[in-house]
């Protein structure tokens, strides 16, 4: 009694303790995004066997260990499957201070929405932690918690703390060992405050633009490229309100980081907590998915690691040396040869003279002779018969190789899936018995927080076009098999194609080592970069010394460019309002306002809408010249009105003129052979005066011979011109 | 000892500086506690055992009377060459009129207005160890405003001034970006190469360039020569060095020493260290690359070093380059600064000269030096101030927080406050001047 009395008083002056909550979780058990079908077509990511376990364990222990008594998990997509698995698991049952509860949605289509779904609850009641179930962790959180607690008593507007790493991504691919994109961060080295946050960084720039207000308040900042972020976020209360305030918020560091930095109305302000010795990484893609599994192989994440039991992995694996962890049942051949860092489960065979290297092998699985798997995940019930090569690729439950097959670096067979007799998997391909769903079917939703993530998928199934990609052996005996299989003589199973630019990006995110070619490209191109960049530094004007307001320091360009892009994609997204059925005298509307917003002059506002018109012209299909030229005449004169109310002067006129010229020349470069063609046609529609097209030839005459181009293709018709307004003035 | 050349560029008569300066006296020699400023640096130098100078004065009249009294001053301890350049050439322009007159590896150039206590020979040392092409001196801004004499103008200012950004690897050593002049006051633009070379980039606005700069000489005698637009060291030539330090231009003579230099490797050591990143996940580009490139001249990445030497807080920095800094560092070397005034302060903390003579109920101040022959009337009250030699003052006056020069007269119940006073400027009874410079022209 007399100790719970004193205990009271100790901590009579604090409310926080007063009101003591206990630590909550919020689990998101759906990352929101595509990048890990077909795998995830049938089951959660969460779900995934890491190792082996199924990821959320680790994430669930790593939640448990840290003290969090009650614990979140929203599900939503294949939401029965993950209440399924919980059910059947520990976690729901176990009598301790640590409570799973799942919560179910099934119109989510991003974490912003998870969370506002959480919020409608009511069941947050403090600070709590944020995760997807897709974190591995050994990290102890007191310390972040205490860090957070504390700031907030002194500033409520400290609403979140991020947990951060140190990683430095390659300076040739610029992404981290996990596969992910360099993260740009500023913050402040004395609070630790967030300043700025960029994970989408345009490679193409060349210069990262920092905003000067933020070296108003403090006189020191630390730019960081060397960071990781780990994913795991400590949030007070207000950050799902924040997320009910504003619906837009979908993407947890996109939109809802990035928003509140940029904010300085509300105030609100993030922070980081630095993680030194101890391990903390998300599976992002399947290159963190290979990266994490060999780093808990090497027992990084400890106790994480399999021969621990630290849940209900009811793991009796041995660990030998040189990291081979085999489970008590493994009949494994004589002369069969497992290697360093590698894993075999439960109920496993191994035939004759296979070898086994650097990877993962699951319960159940029948491998043949001669079999030689390299850098691979094989789940659960797999069937390898003799004769196999596997390097670096994912193989899902139940898929059955038969005798011969090879895998290329960076496979994806997912479940099921049936190979024929040698048949080599080109590399990176992903195999599924599901068909690659098409853009239409797709749940678009899903996409929507990775929408410009570059990975983009077909929109189309694939079909027998595919499978000749797919070098069936001719003399194969089992020719009977053949129309029924996809993958080859009986096989099954769809190889999804991947477009053209998605399968540019495919070897950053996958389990394939990076191939030699890629590196030596960048290499290169890093050398040629310097080579642009020097010109880019020898451009910039010099100042003066003695007059310190000089204006005449460079960097103005860039700024500029950088608000007229944004301004012109505005103006871009608004016209595609119009063709979607929008009543044009509310576009005009909407792009004076914008003109208000950005700062922009009528010139800019008629340049970008010229731009977005001819973009239109291109969008529709053409094969020709002469066809192409059509359609941006029935463009033109479709949208002339439109054009028209922006081209009030001559100026304006002049201005677009200039951005059909820089069109041109850069970003649509189809129109260049026309140029004199539409000039024409711009004319006779009464878009352009003859004033206003023969003031700009004239200013063009000083201009260098490069920007002289398009004067000259369009000089019969200027010379025309001019003798029209000649005889017009006699 | 040290393979050093001194250039002290010591301005001519700065407009700024109006009325101050004049033909009569030029910028260099300005009083600070009765002593020219230009003195302030001779001296430091001297302590370095830098002994060989070159100063350049801008005009030639300037030139004669800066020369006039340094062989005065300095007959015995110092070898000083006076160079004249024309006016308005610019720091750069200045440098380049000399340049032949440098041979040795490396010069250090230090702006006459500066007055501080921080060792050149640190800088130098520094600069040597680093094998850079440029090292800066970086000391801390001011960070409040003048004291209590408050002129609005003044808050002002010192609300919006701030001096240079400047971006550093952790350790603080290394020199990686640099935003002077009027790019201070626009946001932050970082090359990204930079940032990615170090993963860590301190991005501090609290740091001042001090105006003293340790150059290879080879290296600025290129920049100085190739980029004949440049007008000057601090805005054009420092920060051109700096954002090309990864891909360096400057030309074979330059640089090839540099990376002849054990600690000029920068760019083959890079290029291993990127090389070494992928060994393990793609070994076979990592020996074709490393066998590709790593020193052959033409794909070897030039770099070269730009460093910093950060003079700490309890160092004294400032540069007499505007009326308000006039006035500061005329306080301050009487004040918190006073080891920089080398004179011997009573126990009052102020220093009157013996030949001066104060009437009754006169009282001056701490932080306060009244130099010799000068005469007070009675009931006169000084404060926080300077009088120099000869002045005739009258009863009743009240002079706080001012710069009074010599053979100034000032009659009876005369007010002066946050004023600077000029030589041989006569102020009759009851003047009341707040924040002013007068100037006899």
């Amino acid at each position: 009694m007399a100790q719970k009395k004193g205990h009271r008083s100790l901590s009579s002056d604090d409310p926080e303790e007063l009101a003591r909550v206990p630590l909550q979780a919020v689990l998101l058990a759906d990352s929101f995004a595509t990048k890990f079908r077909p795998i995830t077509l049938e089951r959660p990511k969460v779900l995934l066997p890491l190792v082996n376990a199924p990821m959320i364990d680790y994430t669930l222990a790593w939640l448990e260990s840290v003290g969090v008594e009650e614990a979140f998990v929203f599900c939503c997509a294949h939401s029965q499957q993950v209440k399924d698995y919980l059910n059947k698991s520990q976690w729901m049952k176990q009598p301790g201070t640590f409570t799973v509860q799942p919560i179910e949605s099934h119109d989510s289509i991003s974490a912003g929405d998870a969370l506002r779904v959480i919020y409608n609850l009511g069941v947050i009641c403090g600070d709590f932690v944020l995760v997807s179930g897709d974190t591995i962790s050994n990290m102890s959180l007191k310390e972040a918690l205490q860090e957070h607690k504390e700031r907030r008593k002194k500033d409520p507007l400290a609403v979140m703390t991020m947990v951060i790493k140190h990683s430095k991504p390659s300076s040739l691919t610029h992404q981290t060992r996990l596969g992910n994109d360099e993260i740009l961060m500023a913050i402040d080295p004395d609070t630790k405050e967030l300043l700025y946050y960029e994970d989408k960084t345009d490679q193409s720039q060349r210069f990262i633009t920092l905003d000067k207000m933020l070296l108003a308040s403090t006189p020191t900042l630390h730019l960081h490229n060397d960071k990781q972020d780990c994913y795991i976020d400590i949030c007070s209360p207000e950050v799902l309100s924040l997320f009910t305030d504003n619906f837009d918020y979908q993407h947890l560091r996109r939109h809802f980081v990035k928003g509140l930095l940029v904010d300085d109305l509300m105030g609100y302000k993030i922070f980081t907590h630095e993680i030194h010795s101890s391990y903390a990484a998300r599976i992002d893609n399947f290159r963190s998915y290979d990266t994490i599994s060999k780093d808990i192989i090497q027992r990084w994440t400890y106790p994480m690691v399999p021969d621990v039991q630290y849940f209900g992995n009811c793991s009796q694996m041995k660990l030998d040396r040189l990291g081979i962890y085999k489970a008590p049942e493994v009949d494994q051949s004589r002369t069969a040869q497992i290697r360093a860092f590698s894993l075999i489960g439960n109920g496993t065979a191994i035939g004759d003279h296979s070898v086994i290297s650097n990877s993962v092998i699951g319960q159940s699985c029948t491998i043949g002779r001669n079999v030689s798997i390299q850098g691979s995940y094989i789940w659960d019930n797999v069937i390898i018969e003799d004769d196999c090569k596997l390097s670096h690729a994912l193989v899902c439950d139940g898929v059955h190789l038969r005798a011969g097959v090879v895998l290329e670096p960076g496979v994806i067979l997912s479940f099921k899936v049936e190979v024929g007799q040698k048949i080599v998997i080109p590399a990176y391909s992903k195999v599924s018995l599901l068909p690659q769903p098409s853009k239409q079917d797709s749940d678009e939703e899903l996409e929507y927080a990775d929408a410009n993530s570059g990975v983009v998928e077909s929109p189309s199934i694939t079909s027998i076009a595919n499978t000749r990609n797919v070098d069936p052996v001719p003399d194969s005996p089992d020719a009977e098999h053949s129309d029924t299989s996809e993958v080859g003589i009986s096989g099954v199973g769809y190889i999804w194609s991947t477009t053209e630019g998605g399968h540019e990006e495919e070897w950053r995110h996958s389990i394939a080592p990076i191939p030699a070619e890629k590196l030596m490209e960048f290499c290169l191109s890093a050398h040629t970069d310097l080579g642009v960049s020097n010109q880019d530094v020898n451009s910039l004007p010099a100042s003066g010394e003695l007059q310190l307001d000089s204006e005449s320091t460079g960097f103005d360009d860039g700024e500029d460019y950088k608000d007229s892009a944004d301004f012109e994609k505005e103006v871009e997204a608004t016209f595609q309002r119009v063709l979607a059925g929008v009543n044009p005298e509310n576009v005009i509307l909407e792009i004076n306002s914008l003109r208000l917003s950005y700062d922009m002059s009528h010139a800019d506002c008629a340049g970008s809408l010229f731009y977005s018109i001819m973009k239109s012209a291109l969008s529709a299909p053409f094969s020709s010249n002469r066809e192409l030229l059509l359609n941006t005449g029935k463009e033109l004169s479709r949208w002339k009105d439109l054009l028209k109310n922006c081209l009030k002067t001559i100026d304006e006129e002049i201005e677009v003129l200039l951005k059909f010229e820089e069109m041109c020349l850069e970003t649509t470069k189809e129109f260049a052979p026309l140029f004199s063609a539409i000039l024409n046609h711009l004319y006779e529609k009464d878009i352009l005066s003859e004033d206003a097209i023969l003031s700009w030839a004239e200013e063009k005459e000083g201009a260098d011979e490069s920007d002289k181009v398009f004067v000259k293709q369009s000089e019969p018709f200027l010379k025309w011109l001019r003798e029209a307004s000649e005889d017009e003035d006699d | 000892m040290m393979d050093f050349q001194v250039v002290v560029l010591a301005g001519g008569t700065a407009k700024k500086l109006a009325p101050l300066v004049s033909k009569e006296v030029p910028k260099a020699l300005l009083p600070v506690a009765n002593r020219p400023v230009l003195s302030y640096v001779l001296e430091l130098l001297e302590s370095s055992n830098l002994k060989d100078l070159i100063v350049v004065v801008e005009g030639e009249d300037a030139a004669l009377r800066v020369g006039g009294w340094i062989s005065g001053a300095y007959v015995d301890r110092l070898h000083v060459e006076v160079a004249a350049v024309p006016e308005d050439v610019g720091t750069a322009g200045a440098l380049r009129a000399v340049a032949h007159h440098l041979t040795a590896n490396d010069v250090l150039i230090v702006s006459g207005d500066l007055v501080s206590d921080v060792p050149p020979g640190a800088v130098a040392a520094t600069h040597r160890r680093h094998g850079a092409v440029v090292t800066t001196l970086l000391c801390y801004a001011p960070v409040s405003g003048p004291s209590d004499t408050g002129s609005s103008a003044g808050k002002d200012k010192v609300k919006k001034s701030r001096y240079n950004i400047v971006g550093l690897d952790p350790t603080r050593q290394l020199l990686l970006h640099i935003a002077a002049g009027a790019e201070v006051e626009k946001d932050i633009r970082v090359q990204k190469n930079i940032l990615r070379a170090v993963g860590q980039l301190e991005i501090r606005a609290d740091l001042m360039d001090a105006h003293m700069y340790a150059f290879k000489r080879t290296v600025l005698q290129d920049v100085l020569d190739q980029k004949d637009t440049f007008h000057s060291i601090r805005q054009d030539v420092l920060p051109y060095l700096v954002r090309t330090q990864l891909r360096s231009e400057i030309s074979a003579n330059g640089l090839h020493k540099v990376e002849d230099n054990a600690n000029g490797r920068v760019s083959s050591q890079n290029y291993v260290t990127w090389m070494s990143q992928h060994r393990e996940i793609a070994p076979s580009a990592y020996q074709e690359l490393l066998a590709l490139s790593p020193r052959s001249p033409e794909n070897a990445l030039r770099t070269h070093k730009c460093c910093a030497y950060i003079a700490s807080k309890s160092k004294y920095c400032a540069r007499l380059n505007s009326i308000q800094a006039f006035s500061d560092i005329n306080r301050d070397v009487v004040g918190e600064a006073s080891h920089l005034s080398g004179y011997s302060f009573s126990s009052q903390n102020n220093i009157i000269h013996p030949s001066a003579e104060l009437g009754s109920k006169t009282t001056v101040g701490p932080q306060c030096m009244l130099a010799e022959g000068s005469q007070m009337g009675d009931k006169c009250s000084v404060k926080r101030s300077i009088i120099g030699r000869h002045c005739r003052i009258g009863s009743n006056v009240k002079i706080v927080n001012s710069v009074v020069m010599n053979h100034v007269t000032i009659e009876d119940g005369c007010l002066v406050q946050g004023s600077v006073i000029c030589s041989n400027v006569h102020l009759q009874e009851r003047v009341v001047l707040k924040d002013c410079q007068i100037s006899p022209m």
